[in-house]
């Protein structure tokens, strides 16, 4: 009895799985855009705002403009979890979709995985802010495209940013500096560049690792008590940065010597520590509320009625409107392409990895997006496929994120022949060749 | 009345010690492979390869090598995870600094690193017992998280301690494909599985059997316990060792520590339990439930609840699914403690007698 039951079970799940794969094929002129994402989980808090904000977006461009060129935007959001082997299913799952342009793995480990599979496939992969840092040589990683900045452009700025505030790059000699981090690729990125800068300046760099998901980090917070290091640079993700921040209030270390990475500058690191979180600085690529005039699109033209992903106050939130910006990039890519390969085409995956690569979103173009203020212009190339390396520092007053610096550009002459090495290292790995003029036009 | 074995003399001790000693089993068996060999490939979409048959493989060679050690010789594990991770790097290291290692070679001596990975953190199972051992076991997880992370030379010197592999060859055919990946995995699983079936039918097998029903039993019928325990932890790391190598090599392709954290330790404990304790075909059946049931919720939650005009949003699905498959782990737990494994074998005991029970 039993037996027949989950015969009977098991038939209507295959059925179900059937009905779904058959199904979802049937839609054709459409831009598709797989959007993976974590709702749940460790690093929820911060995954939810970003999702919502290229779902948004997209609603946005299809309520206001119809789309790009008249063609129509679609989405399919798949869980998972920051988890790689759930990611890779899901990057299997959608890749075959019709129209799919590009995917952004919101996680690093996930694009580690990916970055193997995208070439094959011919995908490109957008990580902005995130995922490989040598990828920014496009002349090496075709398909790779990590827009507006990298760990090491990241560091760099931080570095940079630390020194003026001391008072000169050559006050920094004899300090010390500390790296929280989270124990993953993600954490340890940033690592050669810090590496390279303390021999330039003379500063000693500390590494603190902490165990992912970065709940538990007393032992950690007792070595900086212990060696009190001068700074505290905090490259966190998720549950990691508030625990940070608390820890940090428990030890006495004071708020205003740490600084966080772009991932550690959000509101759900510091809105339950409040108070206690009062001085603490982030990087920022992008600012934050509900003045710009895209997000005021996207109230008027989604959420208004009542067709928004998620709270309507959380709009215009700095991990929201990243995912803005994000979603943003991905579909200028597409109306870029379009502009060569037919308007009012769809876009094959090849053919966006060409409007990313061809990218010139100058001031004037932003403005008119509505994007005026909101990040700085990027333009792309063969040999760059990040665009832009510009960020400034943020700081929480306890109730909201102010910015408290200018606009730093990561310094090239540094972060040149690093890339140059490490991408050349992972050509011979790989036993591949860098892109030649030809393949540039391509 | 299909499934009855009158009839079906056996003459000879040969005969009576085959594999499947029923005709009707061994026609199954060969439809089955033939299907898996020759029909999958022709059918199967890319998605259906690369996302469920391939994983599903790789799982089913893990959860066969930790059903020897738990299943067969009683010997409870949270340490799989480590051995499919020193598996992993240790086929890595052996393929990027031996220029022109071939595969096969390169998962066998990952295999081999696992083995003695195995024996070392097997040592405490002759002093511990039980969940003592499991929690003992828990230390080669840690012990490898924290190696793999933290010294360099295993992930050679990569600054962010994620590796890669490609330019994956066997007897010079590219294994590139989603199909070429898959017949490679699923023919090192039929290898090893007719290995592991003959070895715990074999002497050694019912050494480990007799440790686990009564291992000071054993020992007064002349079972040298440190032998068997140590060689079921050997044999069974040696396979997760090799599953390891092939998760990461031909499944992920590039990788980090995380790949094989703790949370792949309990899933290969849950497989073996789900699937059924000492029993070849349990760990097919517990690694389909494992792998297979999230992904088909996931994408089945949204379609059904889409039959009744209710949309779900992708948290919800997947809150819902780790809820179902939960609420189906306790279900099938109490209904069958014995796993899927004895749920079909009471099946074929039925179909004997079928249409005439007694």
């Amino acid at each position: 009895m039993k037996l027949s039951k989950l015969v009977i079970a098991a038939a209507v799940v295959a059925a179900g799985a059937s009905t779904i794969t058959t199904s979802a094929f049937a839609q054709a002129k459409e831009q598709f855009f797989p959007l993976l994402s974590y709702r749940t989980g460790p690093y929820a808090p911060n995954g939810v705002p970003w999702a919502n904000g290229k779902q948004d977006y997209i609603k946005m461009i299809n309520a206001r403009d119809g789309g790009i060129n008249g063609v129509k935007l679609t989405f399919e959001e798949c869980e998972t979890g920051y988890a790689t082997d759930r990611g890779v299913e899901c990057y299997e799952r959608l890749k075959g979709r019709p129209g799919v342009s590009l995917f952004d793995p919101q996680a690093t480990g996930i694009t580690f995985a990916l970055t193997e599979k995208a070439p094959v496939d011919k995908i490109p992969l957008m990580t902005l802010g995130y995922g490989l840092s040598v990828a920014q040589d496009g002349q090496a990683f075709k398909w790779n495209f990590p827009f507006m900045g990298s760990y090491w452009t990241g560091a760099d700025i931080l570095i940079q940013h630390i020194g003026k505030a001391a008072g000169g790059m050559d006050k920094l000699k004899g300090k010390k500096i500390a790296l929280v981090y989270h124990d993953s690729p993600f954490g340890k990125e940033p690592i050669p560049l810090l590496q390279e800068r303390s021999k330039m300046h003379g500063f000693e760099l500390q590494m603190l690792p902490v165990t992912a998901p970065g709940v538990e980090q007393k032992a950690t917070w007792l070595q900086v008590r212990q060696s009190r290091p001068d700074y505290v640079l905090l490259w966190g993700w998720g549950v990691m940065n508030s625990t940070a921040l608390k820890e940090a209030q428990a030890t006495g270390y004071p708020r205003d010597k740490m600084y966080g990475v772009w991932w550690a500058g959000a509101e759900p690191d510091v809105r339950d520590v409040g108070e206690g979180a009062k001085g603490y600085n982030a990087l920022a690529l992008n600012t934050s509320g509900q003045q710009p005039k895209v997000i005021q699109d996207i109230l008027k033209n989604v959420h208004d009625k009542g067709q928004g992903t998620g709270p309507k106050d959380e709009v215009g939130s700095v991990l929201y409107t990243r995912g803005v910006i994000i979603q943003m990039l991905a579909v200028e890519s597409v109306r870029r392409a379009q502009e060569r390969f037919g308007k009012g085409k769809v876009m094959t995956g090849e053919q966006v990895r060409w409007g990313m690569e061809n990218l010139a979103l100058d001031q004037k173009k932003l403005d008119a997006m509505g994007f005026g203020g909101v990040m700085r212009p990027l333009s792309t190339s063969c040999a760059d496929h990040m665009g832009s390396t510009w960020a400034r520092v943020h700081t929480w007053d306890g109730a909201k994120w102010n910015f408290s610096s200018d606009w730093y550009q990561a310094d090239e002459q540094i972060l040149k022949p690093m890339i140059k090495a490490g991408a050349d290292k992972y050509l011979a790995d790989k036993k591949m060749t860098r892109r030649d003029a030809a393949d540039c036009q391509s | 009345m299909l499934y009855r074995e009158n009839g079906q003399f056996k003459t000879s001790y040969r005969a009576d010690q085959q594999i499947f000693p029923i005709a009707q089993d061994r026609i199954a068996i060969a439809l089955l492979l033939a299907v898996a060999f020759l029909v999958v490939p022709m059918l199967a979409s890319d998605y259906i390869f690369r996302a469920i048959l391939i994983p599903f493989v790789i799982m089913a060679l893990a959860a066969l090598g930790v059903n020897i050690l738990v299943g067969y010789c009683g010997q409870i594990s949270l340490g799989s995870g480590a051995f499919m991770a020193v598996g992993a790097y240790g086929a890595y290291n052996f393929f990027v600094r031996f220029p022109g290692m071939p595969l096969i070679p390169a998962l066998i001596l990952g295999g081999l690193c696992a083995t003695f990975f195995g024996i070392l953190f097997g040592l405490p199972s002759l002093r511990v017992k039980g969940l003592y051992l499991a929690v003992a076991t828990l230390a080669a997880q840690f012990f490898s998280d924290w190696m793999f992370l933290r010294i360099k030379w295993f992930t050679n010197n990569s600054d962010s301690g994620s590796v890669s592999v490609n330019n994956l060859q066997v007897f010079g055919l590219p294994i590139e494909s989603a199909t070429s990946k898959y017949l490679f995995c699923l023919a090192l699983l039929v290898v090893v599985a007719l290995l592991a079936k003959n070895l715990v039918r074999g002497a050694i097998g019912r050494e480990w059997m007799a440790i686990r029903d009564m291992d000071v039993a054993a020992a007064v019928i002349g079972i040298r316990p440190m032998y068997a325990k140590l060689s079921a932890f050997a044999v069974s790391s040696f396979i997760v060792g090799m599953a390891g190598a092939l998760w990461a090599f031909v499944h992920l392709g590039a990788w980090e520590p995380a790949a094989f954290s703790v949370e792949i330790s309990f899933r290969l404990l849950f497989m073996v339990i789900i699937g059924g304790l000492g029993s070849i075909s349990g760990g097919f059946f517990g690694a389909a439930f494992i792998v297979v049931l999230p992904i088909v919720l996931n994408q089945f939650l949204p379609a059904f609840m889409g039959l009744f005009g209710i949309e779900v949003s992708t948290a919800g699905v997947s809150h819902a699914e780790l809820m179902i498959f939960g609420a189906l782990i306790v279900w099938f737990l109490i209904v069958e403690p014995h796993g899927l494994a004895k749920l079909w074998s009471t099946a074929k005991q039925k179909l004997r007698l079928w249409p005439f029970p007694h």
